[in-house]
């Protein structure tokens, strides 16, 4: 009695028929009223069947599997919070991780969620629009479960509680922020190409992958909880990315000058925001699961190297910028700690100096470069804070007009020697931190003149309390722009050695290990 | 360049997977097993095939290969999915 009567539909034919045989042709609206944005950029299609999704996930099957997912992560998520599992951290500097991520990685999920909403309306093939629609979700429950997750520190640790106020207006966070609205500002192609193949196929294993795994490595079951489910997603994302750049070079070989233009541009733009996860892998994870190093050849050089070797049959080069990215590997952690070291009263999380036990670390892993360039850094600053004189720096840095990030980037074949590069555009001097940000600026100035770079705004007067009195004779600028930040001075920032986030850490744990 | 790239897949490390990844590290000879702290990541010369069959004798009932989402991390390569097969390449 084996024989099956009513066989189920094939995976392909189940998927054409919940997907493509749902859509229909207009008869009474013209496609271009329809579908307005396809055209301006270039970007010529033919044929939007051809469009192949190669997970073929139907919506039935998307709502199942993402309703388990949840399912899993809160029951989870739960069971950490039941348990205080904060305390089962390795150290409570582990948790700045988590207050940079909030305030600079969750927000962009919100934002991603917006701009896949946008193509799944905006796309003329019902698959891509299918697809983006799913993505769109997707983003929206990473940044719900990621708010979720991180609510629970915020019942015990400083820092946590404006988020995204502060994301709008602290001036690291105008690096994520900007990347953001620069992808989601442009045309539905350029978004598609800057997110899903720049961003999430090139880059973004570089963000969850080992850094999740570190979370986990660090006692953090909620981060590695909403971090892996998250990734869960990002693997079908990353698919359309692939799928997408391949429909759109094999539609017009018109297409691919276009397309190069922007794969050179959101490699640059995504490995720049990618400056804080090297810094977090190497120096903010009290116990390390690989360095950015090793996670950049792994996954950028490896496996990067691998996909563009694939692509070179459509005539697709290797972005710009790649080269100086591999060259960067053993410099980007050990410049950008440094930078949010000397900044670090004017961040909304904690900073340290790496200990002897942690250089020994990052001397075994940058052979090349930290005991010659780094460590002596670091001892000076050690040494300085020994004998009470901890090192904030006090005044602004000047910053990329494309990526915002300050300008401490180093020549890329001296390490001594900070880059600068210029550009004059009406009338005005615009200054960057590398020959990609140059490059990027000199093909779209009208966009990026217009950055609001946080330095510049300060200085204008514009990010001040309401209530802020400059004519008062104790008025203080940097102060104000703090509590403009919504920063508790002492509490929020400076060094962790003195935070109540670590007396409150060792006091709570000493509390659950003794009676 | 001459020697082949690899294709990998990376899962959350669970006991939902543990069958799965044994099914293909038999289905993959050559397969490079790499556990990391709560993940684990197969790397593969060239061709990854996932196979519904090994993993539904592992785990002693019917398997639908998109359950693989739910534990999935990562992966890389073009993707040739079926109802059999699940298959990962650099190949065209």
């Amino acid at each position: 009695m084996d024989m099956k009567v009513n066989k189920k539909l094939g995976l392909k034919d189940r998927y054409n028929r919940m997907t493509r045989d749902l859509n229909w042709t207009p008869s009474y609206q013209s496609l271009k009223d329809i579908y307005p944005y396809l055209e301006y950029e270039g970007i010529k299609i033919h044929d939007w069947d051809k469009f192949e999704d190669p997970f073929r996930m139907t919506m039935d099957a998307y709502w199942k599997y993402q309703g388990e997912k949840e399912r899993k992560l809160y029951a989870i998520l739960d069971a950490f919070a039941q348990n205080n599992g904060h305390l089962g951290v390795t150290d409570a500097r582990y948790i700045n991780t988590l207050k940079l991520f909030l305030t600079g990685v969750s927000p962009l999920e919100y934002m991603s969620h917006k701009g896949f909403a946008i193509l799944g309306r905006q796309f003329q093939g019902a698959g891509p629009r299918v697809a983006c629609q799913m993505q769109s979700l997707d983003e929206i429950r990473h940044a719900q479960t990621q708010i979720h997750a991180m609510s629970n520190y915020n019942k015990y640790y400083n820092g946590f509680q404006d988020w995204q106020h502060m994301h709008h207006r602290v001036w690291y966070l105008s690096v994520p922020k900007s990347f953001f609205e620069d992808a989601v500002t442009s045309g539905p192609f350029e978004y598609i190409l800057s997110i899903s193949f720049a961003f999430e196929y090139v880059l973004t294993n570089l963000l969850f992958v080992p850094f999740i795994s570190g979370a986990a490595y660090n006692g953090d079951m909620g981060a590695m909880a909403f971090g892996f489910s998250a990734q869960s997603d990002e693997s079908r994302h990353m698919t359309l990315g692939l799928e997408v750049i391949k429909f759109v070079l094999e539609q017009d070989p018109d297409n691919l000058p276009i397309v190069q233009k922007w794969i050179d541009k959101w490699f640059w733009r995504g490995y720049r925001v990618l400056t804080l996860v090297a810094m977090m892998m190497d120096y903010m994870l009290p116990k390390r699961v690989m360095s950015w190093k090793e996670a950049w050849e792994i996954y950028a050089e490896e496996n990067g190297g691998a996909l563009f070797r694939d692509l070179a049959r459509y005539g697709v080069k290797v972005p710009l910028g790649w080269e100086q990215a591999c060259k960067e590997k053993d410099h980007l952690s050990h410049m950008a700690w440094n930078v949010f070291y000397n900044y670090g009263a004017a961040a909304p999380f904690h900073t340290w100096a790496p200990s002897e036990e942690d250089m020994k670390w990052l001397s075994a892993k940058y052979p090349d470069s930290f005991d010659k360039y780094y460590r002596p850094l670091w001892e000076h600053y050690a040494k300085e804070q020994k004998e009470g004189r901890r090192f904030y720096n006090k005044t602004l840095p000047m910053l990329c007009q494309t990526c915002q990030i300050p300008m401490f980037f180093t020549e890329p074949d001296d390490h001594t020697k900070i880059a600068y590069r210029e550009s004059d555009w009406r009338g005005n001097k615009f200054h960057f931190c590398s020959d990609g940000c140059k490059h990027i600026f000199d093909n779209e100035p009208e966009k990026f003149a217009q950055s609001w770079l946080p330095v510049h705004q300060i200085y204008q007067g514009n990010c001040f309390p309401e209530d802020v009195d400059p004519s008062k004779p104790d008025f203080d600028p940097l102060m104000e722009v703090l509590r403009y930040y919504k920063m508790e001075f002492g509490r929020d920032n400076l060094d962790y050695a003195d935070s109540q986030d670590k007396k409150n850490f060792e006091a709570w744990r000493a509390q659950a290990t003794t009676n | 360049m001459t020697q082949v790239p690899n294709v990998f897949i990376a899962l959350q490390r669970n006991e939902e997977t543990r069958p799965i990844v044994d099914a293909i590290l038999a289905d993959n000879p050559g397969a490079l097993h790499d556990e990391q702290p709560a993940m684990v990541k197969i790397n593969v010369p060239g061709r990854l095939v996932v196979r519904r069959s090994t993993i539904e004798q592992e785990i002693g009932r019917e398997f639908d290969l998109q359950e693989l989402h739910v534990n999935l991390i990562t992966l890389t390569g073009h993707i040739d999915e079926s109802d059999d097969e699940f298959v990962l390449s650099w190949v065209h």
